[in-house]
């Protein structure tokens, strides 16, 4: 099955992201093709790679670059919402891009699953 | 009887917050309008403190906050022609029909139940 | 379709909501902070029996055991992250939140 993923929220203020990453992660263990994730709202600020966590908490930028190069996720930030809070090509983790709302009708169409985390 | 096209997608945008106090409700408005150039078989729903973003005589000017109420109205412009509210969400608020800025159906949550239930996507913002 | 709810009951009427809409049979699938709806013996213990009756009600088992919540109210399964992918692959999802 093809699953899209749009996330909603940020990093580390919510648990969203973390549950769209196990989520990805276990879908692409039972042998899903994860095809994308969509970052919406705050959530584009999941990829920044100005992100620098303490070393004993998880980095959730750095996994969202890791799902994308392991698994050829791709990892998509909405324009839009990227330019309101500053988020540019310049700061972005390996993997991810920068792209239009028109990239998720995209998605939503031609996957099997939209499925949406957020808070 | 009309051909069901396999290509086009029911995609159900689901309004719960109320307009200015966070950004969802707005976000979720661009998201629909850049969604309704596809085509799509689109529908939103206003459910909650969702039916405020239609509330007629909202005035942004003093909190410096671009006001979108009127956008509304836009849709039906971009084919976006199915708006419908919970109708226990407009009761417990005191408003009535009259009290929005676009005409929309007023559906029972079980009506709504069966639209939820058809949809291939539900985005809620 | 598949109805997910991720805030605690105790602070958010989502579960409230979402039970309107529920069709029987769907099935309901508490993560994040929604996982406290369903810890035996709180006031919300009876409208979970109530959507019991005509719906399948999960709870995400990673969440329930970050919160240290062990006994659940009679009648809730409990899934992992792939049976939480399980449940997707036979549904439409349907993420309240």
């Amino acid at each position: 099955m093809k699953i899209g993923i749009l996330l909603k929220e940020g990093p580390y203020n919510h648990q969203a992201s973390d549950t769209a990453f196990k989520f990805a992660e276990a879908a692409i263990k039972k042998g899903h093709i994860v095809d994308a994730v969509f970052l919406y709202n705050d959530g584009v600020t999941n990829v920044t790679k100005l992100m620098d966590p303490p070393q004993d908490d998880r980095n959730i930028a750095g996994r969202w670059s890791e799902l994308s190069k392991k698994h050829g996720v791709e990892i998509l930030a909405c324009i839009a919402a990227s330019k309101r809070r500053g988020i540019s090509d310049d700061i972005l983790v390996e993997g991810s891009a920068i792209t239009g709302l028109g990239t998720l009708t995209d998605i939503a169409i031609r996957n099997d699953r939209l499925v949406t985390f957020g808070d | 009887m009309q051909m069901e096209n396999e290509n086009v997608k029911k995609i159900m945008h689901v309004l719960r917050h109320a307009p200015h106090g966070t950004i969802y409700t707005y976000e979720g408005l661009e998201m629909i309008l850049i969604m309704a150039a596809y085509e799509q078989d689109l529908s939103v729903v206003f459910i909650g403190d969702g039916v405020y973003a239609l509330k007629k005589g909202q005035d942004t000017s003093g909190i410096g906050i671009k006001g979108f109420s009127k956008t509304f109205m836009a849709l039906d412009g971009y084919d976006v022609e199915k708006l419908y509210v919970d109708r226990v969400s407009l009761e417990e608020r005191g408003l009535t029909e009259d009290d929005l800025v676009v005409d929309v159906e007023v559906l029972d949550a079980q009506e709504t139940g069966r639209l939820m239930k058809e949809q291939d996507v539900i985005i809620h913002h | 379709m598949l109805h997910t709810i991720n805030k605690s009951p105790f602070e958010n009427n989502t579960f409230e909501t979402c039970t309107r809409f529920l069709l029987p049979g769907d099935p309901v699938l508490f993560i994040e902070d929604g996982v406290y709806a369903v810890q035996s013996g709180n006031k919300f213990t009876h409208e979970i029996e109530r959507v019991l009756k005509t719906n399948p009600v999960f709870a995400l088992r990673p969440d329930l055991d970050a919160r240290g919540i062990g006994t659940l109210a009679e009648g809730v399964e409990t899934v992992d992250y792939e049976g939480f992918v399980g449940l997707v692959e036979e549904h439409q999802v349907n993420s309240w939140f």
